[in-house]
């Protein structure tokens, strides 16, 4: 048996425990949590997965992102996402066996996704979640086309945000769940 | 030597005690030497305080800011003074801090903790709820992964212990078992993960496996026996013993039951481990067994040849230190350390060896070894198998090099 294995037997026997005793009823747990509604989820849930997963309606082309870029996010990333004073956001491709290694989206990062969730929850730095689905879309698609990942009209949505392939994705190693012990 | 020079002389050896450096002379004109009676002796003292400090003596005892990038305020991290600190816990005052958009001031009764996605019952959850649950008390390291990344370079940086190895502290954690909550709402069979989310400017947000969620994960909320501090993840904060700190979500806010890792920002452009050929490790989530000598370390002087005691701290994300091994001679010769109890799993471990200096050049390493078995690798080592551009995990041998002069300096060796 794998170590993967052993740890699916586990889950399950949790899990198989879990059910046996639920929702605290006659546990002698708690049980102090209040029930939450979808619409009190939903308010909450901007967790985007790699599948596309959480991705709300909504649509961005590079073009009309360029716009939004320049007015909230140049500032602190430079003109084109060539960085500075803060990260940059563009190029570095081929340099990642270097001494000298450029991490961007373009050269680094395995998910389009990512770049979505994460300026949705964060960007712009001083005003985190203030854009709009069709704006952070639009940004999206702007950081994915100065990257050379899609092009210049393609429109970015919920669909088709999941199925932009990062150059970069095949160089992950995954080291958990552990394979044949310590990774 | 003419006058000017003695007093300036005088000044930076003044300048040097009070910053701490090892047996300075004491100083003149104190009037404790008997057999005066020192004038604290002869007045009565100050009253009583609703929240106690440090003596005003060792207010140079701080952690190192680390600059932000510019218009981030907040957004960066501070390291805990190991040199300057003794035994296994460190003060929530001098626990190191990384944040990805600065400290929010929350509200504890206007805070929600939100348990939802593959469960069968979603649940919302009040600070006050939470505090009525039985909790568990843990004394546990906390090591952010990037802590020691200065010596992936290939020179030595002319830092502290603290400043190069201090993204590490130790405190007592007291908490909810996460387990308790998650059998509450119910986990379904499908749940692999758990997105974990802070409610800071970032919404920090972790992947966490449901097995160490199950496991020994903590709902945190008290921290060396006081409510969290603001800046380690007040009201509550995610615990997970011996996991690289950036999983240890602060601010906790929300806690999502999926299938698969959501791939955020900070477990695939940050917190990966770019090697040498090009390729990234991913989702490498124990801290390694880790040891440095904080005494006698880089920046302090040795006064003379005679006795000293030379001591550190050593962890294992993996498990509980069983030997550290402390070489004075570059690693040529080991000898076994003491290591002070209690010696806890996933915890700093204090480690001691007496040692009567020659008076001649000598180089430091301390080498932890874990119950595992797992041996705290040798720099070059490390760098030959890892290359100089990862970031995060660096866990090899800190080397500090004392000159005849007594001056200790960090060295590569």
């Amino acid at each position: 048996m794998s170590t993967r294995d052993l740890a699916r037997a586990l889950m399950a026997l949790v899990l198989t425990g879990c059910a046996s005793a639920p929702a605290g009823q006659g546990t002698g747990t708690p049980n102090l949590g209040r029930e939450a509604t979808p619409a009190q989820i939903a308010g909450w849930d901007i967790s985007v997965g790699p599948d596309g997963v959480g991705l709300p309606p909504g649509r961005g082309t590079a073009v009309v992102g360029a716009a939004v870029y320049q007015q909230k996010c140049q500032a602190c990333h430079g003109a084109r996402g060539a960085g500075q004073p803060n990260d940059r956001l563009v190029g570095g491709q081929g340099t990642l066996a270097s001494a000298t290694p450029v991490r961007t989206i373009g050269s680094y990062w395995p998910y389009a996704t990512t770049v979505f969730d994460y300026v949705r929850r964060a960007m712009p730095y001083t005003q985190p979640q203030s854009l709009t689905a069709d704006e952070t879309y639009a940004v999206t698609a702007y950081l994915l086309h100065l990257n050379g990942i899609i092009g210049e009209q393609d429109e970015m949505n919920a669909q088709t945000l999941p199925k932009a392939v990062m150059p970069n994705q095949k160089n992950f190693i995954m080291m958990y769940p552990p394979r044949g012990g310590r990774p | 030597m003419d006058e000017s020079k003695r007093s300036f002389l005088k000044r930076i050896a003044g300048l040097l005690a009070a910053s701490g450096v090892m047996g300075a002379a004491p100083r003149r004109g104190v009037a404790a030497e008997p057999p005066d009676v020192p004038p604290w002796m002869k007045a009565p003292g100050a009253g009583m305080r609703e929240y106690g400090m440090p003596a005003t003596y060792e207010a140079k005892v701080t952690r190192t800011l680390i600059r932000s990038q510019p218009g981030t305020t907040g957004s960066g991290a501070s390291r805990t003074p190991l040199e300057a600190l003794d035994g296994m816990i460190t003060p929530a005052g001098l626990h190191f801090e990384r944040h990805h958009s600065g400290v929010p001031d929350i509200d504890p009764a206007q805070h929600r903790l939100l348990l939802h996605g593959l469960v069968q019952r979603p649940l919302i959850f009040t600070v006050d709820a939470l505090l009525r649950y039985p909790m568990v008390s843990r004394v546990h390291f906390l090591e952010c992964s990037g802590n020691s990344q200065l010596l992936y370079q290939p020179a030595p940086p002319a830092l502290t212990a603290g400043q190069t190895h201090g993204l590490v502290s130790c405190s007592e954690w007291t908490g909810v078992p996460l387990r308790l909550l998650l059998e509450e709402a119910g986990v379904d069979r499908a749940a692999g993960w758990i997105l974990a989310e802070g409610a800071d400017a970032a919404a920090m947000s972790r992947s966490i496996p449901m097995a160490k969620a199950l496991d020994d994960a903590i709902v945190a909320l008290f921290q060396n026996g006081e409510r969290l501090r603001p800046e380690n993840g007040y009201p509550v904060r995610l615990f997970l013993p011996g996991w690289e700190g950036n999983m240890s979500v602060k601010w906790l806010r929300r806690l999502k039951v999926v299938a698969a890792p959501v791939m955020t920002k900070d477990e695939t452009s940050r917190y990966t481990d770019l090697q040498a050929g090009g390729t990234s490790l991913m989702f490498t989530y124990p801290m390694e067994v880790k040891s440095v000598i904080t005494r006698p370390s880089h920046g302090m002087t040795l006064s003379g040849a005679g006795p000293y005691e030379i001591t550190g701290i050593a962890w294992s994300g993996r498990g509980t230190i069983r030997r550290v091994e402390v070489s004075v001679d570059g690693g040529r010769a080991w000898m076994e350390a003491g290591l002070a109890a209690p010696v806890l799993p996933r915890a700093l471990t204090r480690f001691r060896l007496p040692w009567r200096w020659d008076g001649r050049a000598a180089v430091l390493k301390s080498r932890a070894t874990d119950d595992t078995g797992a041996v705290q690798p040798e720099r070059a080592a490390f760098i030959a198998e890892h290359g100089h551009n990862a970031i995060f995990h660096f866990h090899a041998i800190q080397a500090w090099g004392v000159a005849a002069s007594g001056e200790v300096k960090h060295v590569y060796a």
